[in-house]
């Protein structure tokens, strides 16, 4: 198995994001720095980590996408990796078109940053399989714009393929329809706002997100 | 040389929740006849090349507007 964490300036989970997925799978993950147009060969999955890529400019995510390593990022998918973005990396997904609807600004204008519950949507996926039985799980929330936007042709399509992933238990941020996280329709790439790597042992609080990397790992 | 202002506002319906607090401090210093407030970007830039309307409207459809939740409106002066 083999990993990538992608590195963009004023990203500062990806070191929080390697430290994760190697200890929930014990197995080694590059870091990639956003300059590169090839990424290394064999990558079973590539984290989009959390943080303020390019200082949020313009939009969140929005200058991250014109990096020359997302051109391979978006070929990858297209050619079924794994790819996961979380928080900032969700916001970079969507804004590369690569999963549908926008992060607006939370609806309460303040930054959320607490532990939080989510319900699992969809516990079919490649993300979730490992959770078998378990309907909520805790991870770390940190985000000013994580307010989920969809149109409502989106949401319905979202919502009739299966493609919500995770919801939140209460809402912190109005996103429509409670949700934290989705995935493509081929159910490859995953985006969500809050922290799987902030939760991967229970010194953290939740140990809940090693087993989504854990999961990852198996359905690989 | 063109000077080209771009305004990128959020489309109707999706919650501006910047306008909406600007909009309460103002009625809360006095301006009880403010409604509807909106915050949008102004990006201004020089423009050497031809079809510049054409141009900038690929720039906003590209970078400068994510269309699923914002709209724009271009001048060319």
């Amino acid at each position: 198995m083999s990993a990538a964490v992608i590195v963009f300036p004023g990203s500062n989970c990806d070191r929080d994001c390697k430290v994760a997925v190697e200890r929930s799978t014990g197995q080694p993950v590059s870091m990639v720095w956003h300059q590169e147009t090839e990424l290394p060969k064999g990558l079973d999955l590539i984290v989009l980590p959390g943080g303020f890529s390019y200082g949020d400019y313009l939009r969140c995510g929005a200058m991250a996408v014109q990096s020359p390593v997302m051109q391979a990022v978006k070929q990858a998918a297209e050619d079924g990796v794994t790819v996961v973005g979380i928080c900032n990396g969700f916001q970079i997904l969507c804004e590369a078109g690569m999963l549908p609807g926008a992060l607006l600004r939370n609806a309460g204008l303040k930054y959320v940053c607490k532990p939080i519950a989510l319900s699992i949507a969809n516990g079919q996926t490649r993300f979730t399989a490992g959770y078998q039985g378990q309907r909520e799980v805790v991870m770390t929330q940190g985000n000013g714009d994580g307010n989920y936007f969809a149109d409502a042709d989106t949401l319905a399509r979202l919502e009739g393929e299966g493609q919500v992933v995770f919801r939140y238990v209460e809402n912190p941020n109005g996103s429509v329809a409670d949700i934290a996280g989705i995935q493509n329709a081929r159910g490859n790439v995953l985006g969500m706002m809050p922290h799987p790597d902030r939760a991967f042992e229970a010194e953290l609080g939740s140990a809940d997100g090693a087993i989504l990397f854990q999961s990852i790992y198996a359905a690989a | 040389m063109a000077k080209v202002r771009v305004h990128v506002f959020l489309k109707p319906g999706v919650l501006d929740v910047q306008g909406k607090a600007v909009e309460g401090a103002l009625k809360g210093l006095g301006w009880a006849g403010v409604s509807d407030a909106r915050v949008g970007k102004l990006i201004e830039f020089d423009y050497a090349g031809d079809d510049v309307e054409a141009e900038v409207k690929k720039m906003c459809e590209t970078l400068l507007a994510n269309t699923v939740i914002e709209g724009y409106r271009i001048e060319v002066a």
